[in-house]
């Protein structure tokens, strides 16, 4: 690449520590001017840590920030934006009550005489920055009223607000349907044509490596190496970040099935969903593929005693059941990995252990006390389980690692032992290596006869896990197929809401 | 940014701010004056503080569980002019479960219309306490009430007597705040209370039944209330009818100098105790360097202020800082 070229920016010897963590350990790492630089690890690698070391919002123990050759000092995210470091975070950070255009200028608001807000400025030039990421909402809207895809472009938007020098972007894609990032790597791609330097945090190997031009791999804080994109594959990648091959492929073993646990029949919820019908037996994983927005979550929900349907059957065993609530649901055995982590699944100022054992703490009580030892070992058992990284159970969840925090939930619900279990999107902001561990757990947890049902909108994983697959479309099914007859094409027609034709 | 707020290191003690701004404050006042710390003088702060106290447990509850209650002034009111006033005419053996089972009701009322109904706590308590100030009105025709055979009576316990030279109000507040620390930190119910103030759409996704543990706790403050009430009619042996004024404040000003969050979902029984101390320590300090009655308000603002702030700093780690 620009080999002769300084860089946009440069970190030397990053050092982050937190109690008990050392987050980061002498970390290098540079962006070039048009360079898409992807930071890949695990888990709390410390990514999400050293972006945020960039921007100003922590300050490091050691090491310095170098930015066009002068080294610099920001302590807070304004300064590093002045600086042209703009960070676009993984968890979003809007303030819900305000419009689009308050959210993208915040801090820095255009103003009229007096301190009193250009309101026209305002919109005009954010009408403008939204238009060219294509969205369809305009500047004027609240942002609770956005869905959480257009919230990430929102999120984006405030970074084209100044001429920035480096963007960086923490797991953009997580919550965007196909469509979105389409236009996210248009954007990425406009900006690298224009100098800027972009730093790109993701899971997804394919993005990876259809976007950047070099791969830093950060392992447990420390700096493993930086490899050009176009002279290393996959696997190499994979290696050095999580010291193994992956093994991706699926098991063959013909699952032995056994009775039909649940069965949903002709269940109606209008507008969200109707007329489903559907059966998973013991020892089956059944995988709802579809676009967000298909009604599958919402179906989930109504299995678990969150919503109530209109018409239409759920059977458990063959017997009619009514689940009026989640102590319901759970009473006859299900369980509900939810979508969003930090809103449906963790109570963030709680602790790790109390989180995961929160739906059972009731049965875990020994005489009027919560039994402080069969907690620790229900969260001992999964925490080895799923690798999942924290120092003691004592640290608040707020402080894991986006993927740690995912593995906490998955965590909670597998520890309720159940008959079916249900996973929404599982595996969201989870590195390569425990995705591909939780994929082998959810079939290794049909194989011992649970009934799981996972929800997803990545086709991989959904092909991976599944012995069967619904596809849905605008809350209908499309089609039922079972693994050794699918195909992707078929898949994806089924999705987007074409018919199944014969002759086709 | 909020949600990242980030905990410095740091020596432990630091954390501790308003444990800092406690001892701080005692030994300014210890200066002050040479009676401040004299046994005789602290137990008597402790036996004064023993009414706040009790309805501080149970606020401190219900703001862990995320809402308010600032009906606990007036329903103090209530529940001390109803067991004074029914001492002399049913005898105390019927007039305290009378009472307390009336007071629960007021507290089933709260806990209906905010758990069971989801209305906001700031707008329903506030109801409560013009709403509940006025049935004390009603009912006691706007008479102060008293009991006329002071000696003869053993509801003088509660708030006169006294177990191995300590004062009975000291005791009932001591074992309470025990009986409910123990609660909080140990059992389910605890921890629910916990998971329903920190993430009430994350505890309904975990099976708890956010609507009954949060009428339970204003039951639970319901009670406390009438503790406190059997404490104060049983030391006056008699009772305004607006007692209770502007306590639900006082209790409060403890229980956030406890450094409960008012967000829910963080807090410690234990913690509000020495709120409600420093709380108390405070006016008879100022009591005995000879201020008037009302700088007192003044004053404890000052504290409570200073006191968040030490607090917030302690886990910012610095004293000003940009990003929250
Ligand atoms: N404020 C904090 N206090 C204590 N520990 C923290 C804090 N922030 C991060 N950590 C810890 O630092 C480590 C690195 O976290 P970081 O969020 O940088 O990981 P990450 O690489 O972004 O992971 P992910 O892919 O899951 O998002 C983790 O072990 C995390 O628990
Ligand atoms: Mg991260």
């Amino acid at each position: 690449m620009n080999e002769k070229l300084e860089p946009a920016l440069r970190l030397k010897g990053i050092v982050k520590t937190f109690p008990g963590v050392r987050a980061l350990d002498g970390v290098d790492f540079e962006v070039m001017p048009g360079e898409v630089h992807a930071l890949l690890g695990e888990n709390g690698a410390g990514k999400s840590t050293l972006m945020k070391v960039l921007a100003g919002m922590y300050q490091p123990d050691e090491g310095q920030i170098i930015i066009a050759g002068q080294p610099v000092r920001m302590t807070t995210p304004i300064e590093a934006k002045a600086q042209g470091v703009v960070l676009i975070h993984q968890e979003l950070s809007l303030v819900p009550e305000m419009s689009a255009a308050e959210n993208i200028y915040l801090g820095e608001l255009p103003l009229k005489s007096f301190g009193r807000v250009d309101w026209t400025t305002l919109y005009e030039r954010s009408n403008a920055i939204l238009e060219r990421l294509n969205c369809n909402f305009r500047g004027e809207v609240t942002v609770v009223n956005l869905s959480i895809a257009n919230q990430q472009m929102v999120e984006i938007a405030r970074a084209l607000t100044v001429d920035a020098r480096v963007v960086v972007f923490d797991e953009p894609t997580a919550s965007l349907t196909d469509a979105e990032k389409v236009v996210l790597f248009e954007i990425i791609n406009d900006l690298k044509a224009r100098g800027v330097g972009i730093v790109y945090i993701s899971h997804r190997m394919d993005e990876i490596f259809t976007l950047s031009d070099r791969i830093t791999v950060l392992r447990d804080g420390s700096y493993r190496g930086t490899l050009t994109t176009a002279d290393t594959n996959e696997d190499e990648v994979t290696r050095l970040m999580i010291g193994r091959s992956l093994d991706l492929s699926r098991d063959t073993a013909t699952p032995t099935l056994g009775e039909t646990v649940l069965e949903v029949r002709n269940l109606t919820c209008a507008p969200l969903y109707r007329d489903i019908s559907f059966s998973v037996r013991a020892g089956e994983v059944v995988g709802f593929y579809g676009l967000v927005g298909a009604g599958r979550t919402e179906i989930a929900e109504t299995l678990f005693g969150l919503r109530s349907a209109d018409s239409g059957e759920i059977l458990i065993d063959g017997e009619k059941v009514q689940i009026g609530s989640p102590p319901d649901a759970i009473a006859l055995g299900i369980s509900l990995v939810p979508e969003n982590r930090k809103e449906q699944g963790l109570v963030l100022s709680m602790n790790c252990r109390d989180n995961m054992t929160l739906p059972q703490v009731q049965n875990l009580a020994s005489g009027p006390f919560v039994s402080s030892s069969a907690e620790n070992e229900i969260f001992d058992k999964y925490r080895e389980k799923l690798e999942i990284k924290t120092p003691s159970w004592r640290q608040t969840v707020r402080v894991l690692s986006g993927g740690n925090q995912q593995k906490i939930v998955i965590g909670k619900w597998l520890s309720m032992q159940p008959r079916v279990l249900i996973v929404d999107e599982p595996t969201r902001g989870i590195d390569v290596g425990s995705k591909s561990e939780i994929h082998a757990l959810l079939r290794a947890l049909a194989a011992q006869g649970y009934a799981v049902i996972v929800i997803s909108s990545e086709m991989p994983e959904v092909l991976r896990v599944s012995d069967r697959i619904v596809a849905m479309y605008n809350g209908r099914i499309m089609r039922e197929f079972t693994a050794d007859l699918v195909t992707e094409d078929s898949l994806v027609q089924a999705i987007s809401g074409i018919k199944a034709t014969e002759v086709a | 940014m909020l949600l990242n707020r980030l905990k410095a290191g740091g020596p432990a003690i630091a954390k501790q701010g308003i444990l800092v701004a406690f001892i701080l404050f005692m030994i300014v006042f210890s200066f002050m004056s040479d009676r401040f710390l004299t046994p005789d003088n602290i137990m008597s702060v402790f036996r004064q503080s023993a009414i706040i106290g009790v309805m501080a447990l149970g606020v401190t509850i219900v703001v862990i569980g995320g809402n308010l209650d600032l009906s606990v002034g007036s329903m103090l009111s209530f529940a001390t002019v109803l067991v004074v006033d029914l001492h002399d005419k049913v005898g105390p053996e019927l007039a305290i479960p009378i009472m307390v089972l009336a007071t629960l009701c007021l507290g089933a009322i709260n806990g209906f219309l905010i758990g069971i109904l989801r209305l906001n706590s700031l707008i329903v308590t506030l109801g409560m306490l013009s709403a509940i100030q006025g049935l004390v009105l009603i009912y006691s025709g706007g008479q102060n009430v008293d009991i006329v055979d002071q000696r003869g009576t053993w509801f003088a316990i509660f708030g006169r007597g006294s177990v191995l030279g300590i004062a009975a109000p000291i005791i009932i507040f001591g074992l309470l705040a025990i009986l409910f620390h123990v609660i909080m930190t140990t059992t389910p119910f605890g921890r629910k209370v916990y998971a329903v103030g920190g993430n009430p759409t994350a505890s309904v996704f975990s099976g708890i039944p956010r609507s009954r543990i949060v009428f339970t706790t204003y039951l639970i403050s319901a009670l406390c209330v009438a503790v406190a009430a059997i404490i104060l009619g049983s030391r006056v042996m008699g009772s305004q009818n607006n007692v209770g004024q502007g306590y639900e404040l006082q209790v409060l000003a403890a229980v956030i100098l406890g450094g409960t969050s008012l967000l829910g979902g963080a807090g410690s029984i234990l913690k509000t105790v020495l709120g409600v101390l420093m709380l108390a320590f405070i006016q008879n300090g100022l009591i005995l360097m000879g201020q008037p009655y009302y700088t007192q308000w003044l004053v404890t603002w000052v504290v409570i202020i200073v006191a968040v702030w030490l607090d917030v700093a302690a886990k910012r780690g610095r004293l000003f800082s940009p990003i929250a």
